[in-house]
């Protein structure tokens, strides 16, 4: 690992202030680190944003659940009021990668990354989220622009991630045996004006599978997918799965969240 | 006193291990310390046209960067193959060079091209990135079955062969398939597995210029084995100025039986710098040079009758050495697995051929079973197939087979001393309620699953032996072990093996053995081992020997003890030494109260003489001390078998494959103490599931390795597994008085086709290994199996 200079930050104004081209804000470290180790990244600043008090914490109101960016995958989890609120949620957060990475991961950092395999993109896909910075809220279908790629400015720090409660939602991946992160995993939420079904993993940035969610916004059954055809163009194939196989797992875990709504 | 063997003793070595006391080789840290980081070739094959290390040199905090071309000048000899193979026709094996750092080409991707020694770790990588090589970039040789239709790695080795050995009789073996009435014949990938102890490979050598002795810590399975190498091939040092020390060591699975290019490296440069030189890999090293395991491409036929007796069986297998031979590297896809080819049978003929070929990957060396994986999973996928086609009962078609008096002279090369192949399979299928299995394979279908069972019987041939019958098959060293049992002036004991304890538990085995023959207490005894200076020679760990091997020197030291201690007893009690009888730890005179007791009689052996309260003299021409050294060299092999039952459940919609249930019954001959060889089961069975459903070393088309960390290689983890179901039978071994018989290899030798069985019976038909959800899945869509309920 390259020498830095670490920042342990109190508050967003001094950690944005800190952020130039050659830094990073540290949430949980479990993409960071690694990748720093590797050699893969190097940074001037590492600028810690886990004591900010302000970015951390959950809030659910009627309509919305507002995930604070610091907030662990694993508090998310266990949170007794969004297993109240969107249970798919809790329970997305509880197949994230293992308790290690669950203890330390954060729901800002993961989305910031935007990994093509990762679990929460999805969920702001299908649940309609608001991402808030430090200077805007954007909306979830704004926020990722490609393969670990998102809007984000230079130096724009996520603050929190505001969900709308769906009347009834369901997550279910495919998990990649060796990493646990998702080879397919399929979001759907039926919202009162309509049904979003994100998808993971099966490309290289998730998206809403409108086949899908059209066909489910005509009758919300898994029998209304079975005429539904999953093209494989643009998945991904690698030594896990072939873009065939991600193809027709998109389709079979569109069904089984679906049956499980 | 009750006897310890066959107690659960727990182990005495967890709570040092499991509090984080343990010491390994990367705890240790000399003053002076260097850190050396190793440049490894990006490429897989290229010529080396030059290193440019000007910049590196003046890079900060280097103390020096050495290349190939300096270990060459210093006449530092190259890494071996360690058994020497023969051709049918009789010529030798081919093996190329294997310098420790390369001088003119490397081979594979983390190939060793120079090392960089700096005041700390950090400073030691940064300077790695200034070398600059130059390479000139050639097609690599990457597949196993392609091999040698390839252009030559190596100019004097044509079709990158290192030989074509055959083990048993071609005119006689197609004699029986002439006769048959059905051939049953298989296509089967072996798949190649990267070991993954828990402890990456580490070395810490300490030159002392004072005496000219180097002290080389290391993560070795085999102390011993690494200073002789190190020493006599590589010429580092003399063997008495060499000490090799392997402190707790953090599992091997036969990766670290030998040294590798870093130990001869390190040791060399501590004596060329004069300071301590410390190399600890990382996991990505890890997964690029340590020797991988298995590979091989195999094509079995077996001749059978139609009611099910076996007349014959075939084996051609190409198997994967990669870039150069590693030590046991040509050994393992033929002496450890040819003769195992014809399974737990009779086998009235048989032949095995093996084709060894080099490739542009990881040197590929013994891995858990070694060998015996591979042959077990190429006959038991056949007994299967040929049960499916026969339309017989997988259990009733090995039963058929199985050989009834022992000694039984199996078909190619071993003589099994003991065995009853069906009490162990009956007893399976009870443990494993076979009977059950269609009530339960309902229940499935009713969740939308599918669920198959898969037999494995097995036998395998381990601790090695003896030492003569193996060096006249090529084997470049001797298979004996040693032990010295040391009484302490006080009475308690510390006992030296050669072996070496990296996961196995000898602190508690070898202690219980000692103390039931010594009749000293178990917290009185402790077990040495891993340092070339303290204790004999010995050979290691590895082969499932520990026990049988050097456990049986432990049994033997200990008899010398007593004998010794019975002349010495009969002195002190002025009585004949045929009056005393030695029990639980007391030297009696027959039908008396008179007695010493064994900790009396050492104590009198180390101070022989009249003082004060002390009478102790020793009889006439009796040295004093009490400690004594026993070298055993098995007559036999030992042949633990067993017969495993598994269950899989299919989800056809998406091919995920569970193994729901797991019988295992082997019959290790005596059982010491059965916590650990639970232990031991589990462990086996865990990498052997691994094999079948998950692990898969994958290499591009180029020689990049794919699954070089674990978001890519998928190592099975505690949710993959359910409750295992052990049982046990026991005919003791007859090759050691103990009377037991190898368990450590045991599991992954059986796992592999009693689980692809399964998912073959799931699903209809064949799937290769690791069988991922994926190829499941296109099985069952082959099949039409899918779920109709969801589809
Ligand atoms: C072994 C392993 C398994 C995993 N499995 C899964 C899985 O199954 N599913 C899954 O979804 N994920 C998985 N992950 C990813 C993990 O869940 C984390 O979410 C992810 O690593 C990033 O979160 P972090 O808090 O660790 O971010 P960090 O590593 O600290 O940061 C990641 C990036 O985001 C930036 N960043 C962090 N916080 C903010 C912020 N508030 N505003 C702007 N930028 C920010 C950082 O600068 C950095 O560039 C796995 C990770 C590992 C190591």
């Amino acid at each position: 690992m390259k020498t830095f200079n670490y920042h342990s930050t109190k508050d967003v104004k001094e950690a944005t202030k800190l952020a130039s081209s050659s830094s990073a804000f540290l949430a949980g470290g479990m993409t960071t680190l690694p990748s720093m180790k590797l050699g893969l990244a190097s940074y001037k600043d590492i600028i810690d944003i886990k004591r900010i008090k302000k970015l951390s914490g959950i809030k659910v109101s009627g309509k919305t659940v507002t995930i604070g960016a610091t907030t662990k995958h694993a508090e998310v989890a266990h949170s007794k009021e969004v297993k109240k609120a969107i249970p798919s949620l809790a329970a997305l957060a509880e197949g994230i990668g293992d308790p290690q990475v669950r203890n330390r991961g954060t729901i800002g950092g993961s989305i910031a990354n935007n990994d093509p395999s990762a679990d929460y993109p999805s969920a702001c896909i299908a649940l309609n989220a608001t991402i808030h910075t430090n200077n805007r809220k954007v909306s979830a279908e704004k926020f990722f622009t490609g393969m670990f790629e998102t809007s984000l400015k230079k130096g724009e720090l996520i603050e929190a991630v505001e969900f709308q409660v769906p009347e009834k939602s369901c997550y279910k991946k495919y998990p990649n045996p060796a990493s646990r992160y998702a080879i397919v995993g399929v979001y759907v939420a039926k919202h009162k004006s309509a049904v979003n079904v994100a998808v993971t993993g099966a490309k290289s940035c998730v998206y809403n599978d409108e086949n899908i969610s059209g066909a489910l916004s005509k009758s919300f059954s898994s029998s209304a997918l079975d005429n539904v055809k999953i093209s494989s163009s643009g998945m991904n194939s690698d030594v896990h799965a072939s873009a065939d196989y991600r193809a027709n797992m998109v389709k079979i875990f569109a069904k089984k969240a679906v049956e499980a709504c | 006193m009750a006897s310890l063997v066959g107690s659960r003793v727990e182990r005495k070595e967890d709570k040092k291990l499991l509090t984080g006391r343990g010491k390994y080789t990367a705890d240790v840290t000399f003053a002076h310390q260097t850190y050396a980081y190793f440049v490894r070739s990006p490429h897989a094959r290229a010529q080396l046209k030059n290193v440019d290390i000007s910049k590196a040199q003046k890079a900060s905090g280097v103390v020096a960067v050495l290349t190939g071309k300096d270990i060459a000048n210093d006449k530092i000899g190259g890494l071996i193959a360690g058994w020497r193979i023969k051709s049918e026709d009789g010529s030798d094996m081919k093996v190329p060079a294997h310098p420790p750092l390369a001088n003119e080409s490397v081979n594979y991707v983390g190939d060793h091209v120079a090392v960089v020694i700096a005041e700390s770790l950090d400073e030691a990588r940064n300077a790695a990135e200034l070398v600059k090589v130059d390479y000139k970039i050639l097609k690599a040789v990457v597949k196993t079955d392609k091999a040698m239709d390839s252009e030559s790695i190596y100019k004097d080795i044509p079709k990158n062969l290192c030989f074509d050995w055959l083990l048993g009789d071609r005119a006689k073996t197609q004699e029986a398939f002439d006769k048959a009435d059905k051939i049953i014949k298989i296509d089967l990938i072996n798949n190649r597995l990267i070991p993954n102890a828990m402890e990456p490979r580490a070395a810490n050598a300490d030159y002392n210029p004072s005496t000219e002795e180097i002290t080389l810590y290391t993560t070795s399975q085999n102390p011993h084995l690494a200073r002789i190498i190190i020493s006599a091939f590589n010429g580092v040092a003399p063997e008495n100025k060499l000490r090799v020390i392997a402190p707790d060591v953090g599992g091997g699975f036969g990766s670290k039986i030998y040294p590798y290019a870093e130990e001869v490296v390190c040791s060399w440069a501590s004596k060329k710098i004069e300071r301590p030189v410390k190399w600890v890999a990382d996991r990505t090293e890890s997964f690029l040079s340590d020797c991988h395991g298995r590979d091989h491409v195999t094509h079995a036929e077996l001749a059978v009758k139609n009611d099910g007796t076996f007349l014959g069986f075939k084996n051609e297998t190409i198997a994967n050495l990669g870039a150069y031979a590693s030590v046991f590297g040509t050994v393992t896809p033929t002496y450890l697995f040819g003769p195992c080819a014809t399974g737990v049978y009779k086998m009235p003929a048989a032949y095995s051929n093996v084709k060894a070929v080099f490739t542009n990957t990881a040197p590929v060396d013994a891995y858990r079973g070694a060998g015996r994986p591979e042959a077990t999973y190429t006959i038991e996928t056949l007994v299967e197939k040929a049960a499916r086609e026969l339309g017989m009962d997988p259990a009733e078609i090995r039963m058929k087979n199985f050989p009834t008096e022992f000694p039984f002279q199996q078909t190619l090369v071993h003589s099994v001393d003991s065995g009853d192949y069906n009490a162990g399979l009956k007893k399976a299928m009870e443990v494993g309620d076979y009977k059950g299995f269609e009530a339960r394979k309902k229940e499935s279908e009713s969740k939308g699953k599918l669920r198959g069972v898969g037999f494995c019987s097995y036998f395998e041939a381990c601790g090695i032996a003896p030492s003569a019958v193996v060096m006249s098959l090529g084997c470049g060293i001797g298979l004996w072990e040693s032990a010295e049992v040391r009484f302490n002036p006080t009475g308690n004991v510390t006992v030296f093996t050669g072996s070496h304890s990296h996961g196995q538990g000898h602190d508690t085995t070898f202690a219980q053995i000692a103390a039931d023959r010594l009749g000293v207490p178990l917290e009185n005894i402790e077990i040495s081992h891993g340092d070339t200076d303290k204790g004999p020679f010995g050979y290691g760990t590895y082969g499932s020997r520990s026990l049988t091997v050097g456990g049986t020197a432990i049994v033997k030291a200990c008899d010398k003890i007593v004998a010794k201690g019975k002349k010495v007893a009969a002195k002190m009690l002025e009585v004949n030494e045929s009056d005393v009888e030695f029990k639980d730890g007391e030297f009696i005179v027959a039908k008396s109260n008179q007695k010493k007791t064994i900790g009396e009689v050492a104590f009198a052996c180390y101070l022989p003489g009249t003082y004060g309260e002390v009478k102790s003299p020793l009889p006439e021409g009796e040295e004093p001390g009490l400690k004594e050294t026993s070298f055993f060299d098995p007559g036999n092999f030992s042949f633990p078998a067993g017969s495993h039952i598994c269950e899989v459940e299919v989800d056809p919609d998406t091919g995920n494959t569970e193994v729901v249930k797991y019988t295992a019954v082997d019959d290790f001959g005596t059982i010491i103490n059965p916590l650990i060889v639970e232990g031991q089961v589990h462990g086996g069975l865990a990498q052997g599931i691994g094999q079948a459903l998950y692990e898969n070393c994958h290499y591009d088309d180029t020689g990049q390795l794919v699954t070089a960390s674990y978001m890519d290689y998928t190592m099975p983890r505690a949710d993959n597994f359910p409750e295992f179901n052990l049982g046990f039978t026991c005919t003791p071994a007859t090759s050691n008085p103990l009377g037991t018989k190898g368990c450590g290899e045991a599991g992954a030798i059986a796992a592999p086709p009693a689980v692809m069985n399964a998912v073959m019976n799931a699903v209809g038909t064949e799937v290769s290994m690791p069988a991922t959800a994926e190829k499941v899945w296109k099985a069952c869509q082959k099949m039409n199996k899918s779920n109709s309920k969801a589809a």
